[in-house]
């Protein structure tokens, strides 16, 4: 080998590295600018839904019923209806999903039945969520006849996001240390006692951070209370769980179908109050998440 | 005492169940409304007719209409969120710095948390306007826009799992491709993302399921004119866009009108549960093990 070739070799070795250095720094700038796009997309849908609805956020705009003329309209039915729905939905999900994720953690890890519902679970998380409301319509509108209630919503609602919960909740507890759940049993106390005393309260936050998180899911949700026959139009505040009821996404929705530019004003207003819901939902759970983290590591 | 164990292992089991009722009740009631709906309807016309105007007075069912627009939306949707989702997960799994991370996962998740029904008034009254001087011919309700928003929906989704896949990934095998002198692409490109290979096909083959699902962003902007076309610039109808149509009326239980949403809802439920049932199978059949 001379040592024409292995300068003329290395030359080229050089050329080649720069090549690659360049090409390498080409890709992590796609890959910015790809990631910069993505977050600028949520940039751009919080400005248009900020710039067409602040002019029309009001206290009148929170407390006033529905309207003809648009200007008079106000969400105070769909935001009641809402708020009334959600707790009737975490009243049903939450000790159903808590009590199955209990069960499949804590009791019947090995058997068959238990290794069903698992997957049975996973694959419900992924059903569409209009799915469920044709299960609703059919099972708590028609067979149980509740009609277009807040039960009806609520119990829809609820087995929607009763995967979520489960998901959670197993997560939670499967965090709680096995020594913690030894020292119980060796104190005497039984499976129940454990896991009520000792396993419960130290899975707390963290089961509450799931439950928010699936709650704020159905309180967006429109399509299966659409489905079960939630009303458009309600000039009246929901007094029983057997009302007929609006929600915030329903309300947006019959705004935004309409032409007139005004009620899409209004529909880019109830849309801010059902951000700042969510936000405010999932802030306390992150809130919620990170309390728990630092004091575990403590 | 030992009764009150076994009383309270009994109640947690039945809570159990009920997810198991729930994919009993969902299987139960389509194929019960499905069948009833075979009854008036040849099935030969239902899957091969190219007509959908059940009301009509002269109905025809031909599913085929709600079927491409769903389709048409579906592929528009992951030709936005396929590149830029998996371009995201491996910008954040092997570039970016544990701070940028730490921010910027957050929020995705906000992207991914916004209600649909805000994407629909996105997706109408933004994205189509700003498009339409861009595309004369596109209507104010087409495929396009909703499809492109989807996408954006969507690509939380994609970019989450798809890191979540190449993190998973043993730092060994980076550390080989960089001793061999390979660069950061060389081993994103190379190494990490064939060897995720199966959790990202399981990922995209989710996101795919979820735009298909996906509802009121397609019921807002598309419009509600099932045909069979794969034109974006033109009004269409969605499967789910059709039973939100027919729920917002005033259909009575026990008509055909009626049993069409579930006849479509069923062909919905087969659709996304092959594809989440395919994500899973994939993930598990072909996942690489590191010891």
């Amino acid at each position: 080998m001379t040592a024409g070739t292995t300068a003329a070799d290395s030359a080229a070795t050089d050329r080649g590295n720069v090549r690659r250095r360049v090409l390498d720094r080409l890709f992590q700038l796609v890959g910015l600018i790809v990631l910069a796009a993505a977050l600028l997309a949520l940039g751009t849908l919080l400005y248009s839904v900020l710039r067409d609805g602040m002019g029309r956020l009001s206290w009148d705009f929170l407390t006033s019923y529905t309207s003809r003329h648009a200007s008079e309209a106000g969400i105070l039915p769909a935001l009641a209806g809402s708020v009334f729905i959600v707790v009737l939905t975490a009243a049903m999900a939450v000790p159903l999903g808590v009590g199955a994720a209990i069960y499949l953690e804590e009791y019947g890890t090995q058997s068959r039945m238990a290794r069903l519902i698992e997957l049975n679970i996973a694959n419900l998380a992924a059903v569409p969520s209009i799915i469920y409301g044709l299960l609703g319509l059919a099972v708590f509108v028609r067979a149980l006849a509740f009609g277009g209630s807040i039960l009806a919503g609520a119990a829809t609602l609820a087995l929607l996001v009763l995967p979520v919960v489960i998901l959670s909740t197993r997560e939670a507890l499967r965090t709680v240390p096995l020594s913690l759940r030894e020292a119980s049993y060796a104190l005497g106390a039984t499976r129940w006692q454990t896991i009520r005393h000792q396993v419960l309260p130290v899975a707390a936050p963290g089961i509450l951070t799931g439950v928010i998180l699936a709650l704020s899911r159905a309180i967006g949700e429109t399509a299966p209370v659409i489905t079960i026959g939630a009303l458009t139009y309600v000039p009246f505040l929901p007094d029983s769980v057997w009302s007929p009821f609006t929600v915030l996404p329903i309300q947006i929705f019959n705004w935004v179908s309409r032409p007139q530019p005004e009620f899409a004003r209004n529909a880019a207003a109830a849309s801010l109050v059902l951000l700042a819901l969510l936000l405010s939902m999932n802030a306390a759970a992150i809130w919620l998440r990170d309390r728990y983290q630092t004091r575990r590591r403590s | 005492m030992r009764r009150h164990e076994r009383l309270i292992e009994f109640a947690l089991f039945l809570c159990g169940l009920v997810s198991v009722g729930t994919t009993v009740g969902i299987v139960v009631v389509l194929t019960a409304e499905t069948a009833a709906f075979f009854r008036e309807v040849p099935v030969v016309e239902f899957l091969t007719g190219t007509q959908w105007t059940p009301l009509f007075a002269n109905p025809r069912f031909g599913v085929w209409p709600l079927v491409l627009g769903t389709l048409l939306v579906s592929g528009i949707a992951m030709a936005v969120a396929l590149p830029f989702g998996l371009m995201s997960a491996i910008y954040l799994s092997e570039y970016a710095s544990p701070p940028v991370r730490r921010v910027v996962k957050p929020v995705l998740e906000v992207l991914a948390g916004v209600p649909t029904v805000v994407y629909g008034y996105f997706a109408l009254l933004f994205v189509t306007p700003i498009l339409q001087p861009v595309i004369p011919s596109l209507a104010g309700f087409n495929a396009l826009s909703p499809g492109i928003v989807m996408g954006i929906m969507i690509l939380p989704l994609v970019s989450s799992l798809s890191e979540d896949a190449m993190r998973s990934v043993p730092d060994g095998l980076r550390e080989g491709a960089y001793a061999l002198g390979a660069t950061r692409m060389q081993t994103a490109l190379t190494v990490v993302v064939p060897a995720a290979f199966s959790g990202i096909t399981a990922a995209s083959i989710l996101a795919v399921s979820r735009a298909i699902g996906e509802t009121m962003i397609v019921a807002i902007a598309a419009g509600q004119q099932p045909r069979a076309t794969l034109d974006p610039r033109v009004p269409i109808e969605t499967m789910t866009a059709y039973i939100v149509q027919v729920s917002l009326g005033d259909t009575p239980a026990g008509t055909l009108e009626y049993r069409t949403i579930f006849a479509v809802g069923s062909l919905l439920f087969l659709g996304t549960f092959g594809l989440n049932l395919a994500s899973t199978w994939i993930r598990e059949r072909f996942r690489e093990v590191y010891r």
